[in-house]
């Protein structure tokens, strides 16, 4: 198949996932115990409005037809209203969405940031002690709750030194940033640990690569041959693995939003789930599913656009 | 000569390659036995209030210090290790069970019921794990019972995958064929011949899976959503000493630390039973 034929052909694949999700949604809120216009509309509530959510969701219809009142509010973009905030559910999810990317793409920065020279040493000093001793790091850091190490990064960044807020968003573009770097950090020192791992895995197996060698035998000196010809072919996988776990990301920003008290879409979901603003939980659900999806899908193409071996 | 050299450096480089499963095993069994004599172990009552010696430092009379409410930190840490074994055991296998059974049949009938499975596996993936689990919790109320069905059916996933890959390729070799020419039942070819051929990656996995699951539980714990206070768990005495980091580092260090003990015993039982078995993750 022609290369990029495959950026046409991929978002047709994608649609039984989007219905998937639609479905699973729509399962899940239905599957509450109760009147499922009281359910959506909270304890306090007037006959009326029960009987327009009643109409607009077609909940006194039979179940499939249930779900075809449910898709067809999902194309005009009405995911219902917050109990707790009284506002569309799909305006309140777009007023939160920048401090959750901020979070995920400072993340993804500082773990490459931190990942790149780790996985540099360990791999061109294969079983030296400096080998072995970020191996053990980087498995050790897999099992820190991220929770835990937010808690002592505030312990000994903002309680002992003083360097950053505790919590917070901030409004301007540095406060953001002061914000937002301890949180980031927490992300990034997780995601590190499973980047370190597999980027010194690709870096071993480029070095021994033909074009290494070739390299090499035009006299090109070592560090020039790792940083110009090794590391850019091992950063490829990489791409596909930030993929793959921006569903962990995901679920990092979710906890790591309420320790800092950052008011994202993680903190709205986790909200959500105690004041029992079932829409919410919904709508954040399904944005955070078909941003995962879309992740992916983009970054199938960005692997095809960037390693022409790629064949499909 | 050379042959007494080269059994010598065997010796040596022996111990050292078995490390990880051993040192694993061994913070594993630690905090095994630690749980299992929790009332022994235990110098206080880990629930027992004294506001006589709340938010004490760490002393001879409370090694780990105590808490807002006057609890003994160190007895909690020890009761917990009960709730958070059981956390990192039970959330392992269920979805074990389930995605084994799942994975196997997806890939030995192949056809519309892979089909089906793999585009199921395809929509639970999409979502993010944590998210998933939470939208669950939500409707079946927070707790540890909730906390598990949420793992169940979320974690399922993986296992089935790492199932039907085997099962893909195994059904396909000669003594599963010969299994079915000797006219045995699907369920026998599938579960005494196919099955102990194919599990052992999942095994593996699940070791791996544990840390993941023990951090999951934690983290929903200490959102408020699985174990409900005054029980002694992990993730809810961070939580619970979060507003006291000022004043009181002593309450959310310790029961962090001993996560990541535990947390690094399941690392390094993955990492040297992977070895020992051949099997990459």
């Amino acid at each position: 198949m022609n290369r990029y034929r495959f950026v046409l052909y991929r978002p047709i694949q994608l649609i039984p996932v989007l219905v998937g999700i639609s479905v699973i949604t729509f399962v899940l809120v239905r599957s509450i115990p109760g009147d499922p216009a009281r359910v959506l509309l909270g304890p306090r509530t007037t006959e009326s409005a029960l009987a327009r959510v009643r109409e607009q969701f077609g909940l006194d219809e039979p179940l499939w037809l249930q779900y075809f009142y449910f898709v067809k509010n999902l194309f005009k973009g009405e995911l219902g209203k917050s109990i707790l905030y009284k506002v569309d559910v799909l305006k309140l999810i777009a007023t939160r969405i920048e401090p959750t990317l901020v979070l995920v793409i400072g993340s993804v920065l500082l773990a490459l940031l931190i990942a790149t020279p780790m996985a540099a040493i360990a791999a061109r000093r294969r079983g030296s002690w400096a080998d072995h001793l970020i191996r053990i790091i980087s498995t050790a850091g897999l099992g820190f709750p991220a929770f835990w190490l937010a808690i002592m990064l505030i312990l000994l960044f903002s309680v002992q030194l003083g360097w950053f807020p505790v919590t917070g968003y901030g409004r301007t573009f540095w406060d953001k940033v002061h914000h937002m770097t301890l949180p980031c950090l927490t992300t990034g020192l997780a995601l590190a640990a499973v980047l370190t791992r597999n980027l010194r895995a690709s870096m071993l197996a480029e070095l021994q690569s033909d074009q290494a060698t070739a390299a090499r035998a035009r006299g090109l000196p070592e560090t020039f041959v790792f940083w110009r010809h090794v590391v850019p072919n091992s950063l490829v996988p990489t791409v596909n693995l930030l993929a793959v776990n921006i569903g962990w990301l995901i679920s990092g920003s979710v906890v790591i939003e309420t320790v800092f008290a950052i008011p994202g879409m993680g903190q709205l979901l986790v909200r959500g789930i105690f004041t029992r603003d079932y829409m919410v939980v919904q709508g954040v659900a399904m944005v955070f599913a078909c941003a995962t999806v879309l992740v992916n899908f983009l970054a199938d193409i960005l692997t095809v656009t960037i390693d022409p071996r790629v064949k499909l | 000569m050379s042959g007494a050299a080269t059994i010598r450096t065997r010796r040596i480089c022996w111990p050292g390659k078995v490390t990880p499963l051993v040192l694993g095993a061994g913070i594993l069994i630690a905090w095994l036995l630690v749980a299992i004599f929790a009332p022994l172990l235990a110098p206080y009552d880990p629930i027992y209030q004294d506001a006589a010696v709340r938010l004490q430092p760490p002393t001879w009379a409370h090694p780990l210090g105590t808490d807002n409410f006057g609890r003994d930190i160190l007895s909690r840490v020890i009761w917990a290790a009960r709730i958070d074994l059981q956390i990192a055991v039970f959330g392992v296998v269920f979805p074990f069970v389930i995605g084994t059974v799942a994975g196997s049949i997806s890939g030995f009938f192949g056809g519309w019921v892979d089909t089906v499975f793999m585009r199921l596996i395809d929509v639970v993936l999409a979502f993010p794990f944590l998210v998933l689990m939470l939208a669950i919790i939500t409707i079946i109320g927070p707790g540890l019972g909730s906390f598990y069905i949420a793992m169940a059916l979320v974690g399922w996933v993986s296992y089935a995958r790492l199932i039907r890959a085997q099962f893909l390729v195994l059904k396909n070799s000669d003594f599963a064929m010969a299994a079915v020419s000797l006219g045995y039942s699907n369920t026998r070819v599938m579960f005494r011949h196919i099955m102990p051929n194919a599990i052992l990656s999942s095994v593996v996995f699940s070791m791996s899976d544990a840390v993941l699951v023990l951090l999951n539980g934690a983290a929903i714990s200490y959102l408020g959503l699985g174990v409900q206070p005054p029980v002694a768990e992990w993730g809810v005495m961070i939580a619970e000493g979060q507003g006291f980091i000022t004043t009181a580092w002593w309450i959310t260090t310790f029961p962090g630390i001993a996560i990541v003990t535990l947390a690094m015993g399941f690392s390094l039982l993955a990492d040297g039973l992977g070895e020992a078995f051949g099997v990459r993750e």
